[in-house]
């Protein structure tokens, strides 16, 4: 199922801590703090994706209209 | 299909430890990864409940109730369920104040989606008075 996601998620988080490293050791903090942004950005649009899902079901469920 | 519940710990488990170990470094990259979690493991046992509502409107039929009244009690289990959730992802964020406005609002929602029963049900007590 979707469950990869979550990998995907801490792998992200991960990969941006150590680049957010690496570049604040390189002096350039303006960089990681738009890593840290990307980072961010790409994560919420792969759970808003998730949220809506689980919004459009309980919608039907419920006969929310 | 009754094993779900061991890939709903799991999920859980393997979720909280990858929040845990991103928590030192990236807060708010944890944070994605609990609402991950969490909308997942809601979306697993969205189906039983698909099963479990058509139950429910099943006897409610049978026991001939109206139609309305069961339709608004299953919209105010699903908002409760939304607010519910919405405001564990806010308790999750640190952000306490806006997880009970978020409570407060779905209390609110709720409120006024039952009102019209609870006019019928004044209504009626007062035929029964009178």
């Amino acid at each position: 199922m979707s469950v990869d996601i979550i990998f995907k998620i801490a792998a992200i988080g991960i990969l941006v801590s150590v680049l957010n490293h690496v570049l604040n050791r390189a002096g350039r903090e303006e960089i990681s703090m738009m890593v840290t942004l990307a980072g961010i950005v790409v994560v919420l649009l792969m759970v808003i994706d998730m949220i809506s899902r689980l919004f459009n079901n309980v919608k039907s469920i419920f006969q929310l209209y | 299909m009754d094993m779900e519940v061991f890939q709903l710990v799991g999920l859980g488990m393997v979720a909280a430890i990858l929040a845990l170990v991103l928590k030192q470094h990236r807060a708010e990259l944890s944070l994605f990864v609990a609402i991950a979690a969490g909308a997942i493991i809601l979306l697993m046992v969205t189906g039983r409940l698909v099963g479990i509502v058509t139950v429910l409107n099943d006897m409610a039929r049978r026991a001939n109730l109206d139609q309305s009244h069961l339709s608004v009690v299953l919209k105010a289990l699903g908002i409760a369920y939304i607010a519910e959730f919405g405001a564990q992802v806010c308790k999750d964020a640190g952000e306490n104040s806006i997880a009970s406005k978020i409570e407060l609002g779905g209390k609110i929602i709720i409120l006024s989606l039952t009102l019209p029963i609870l006019v019928g049900l004044i209504e009626v007590i007062l035929q029964v008075l009178a």
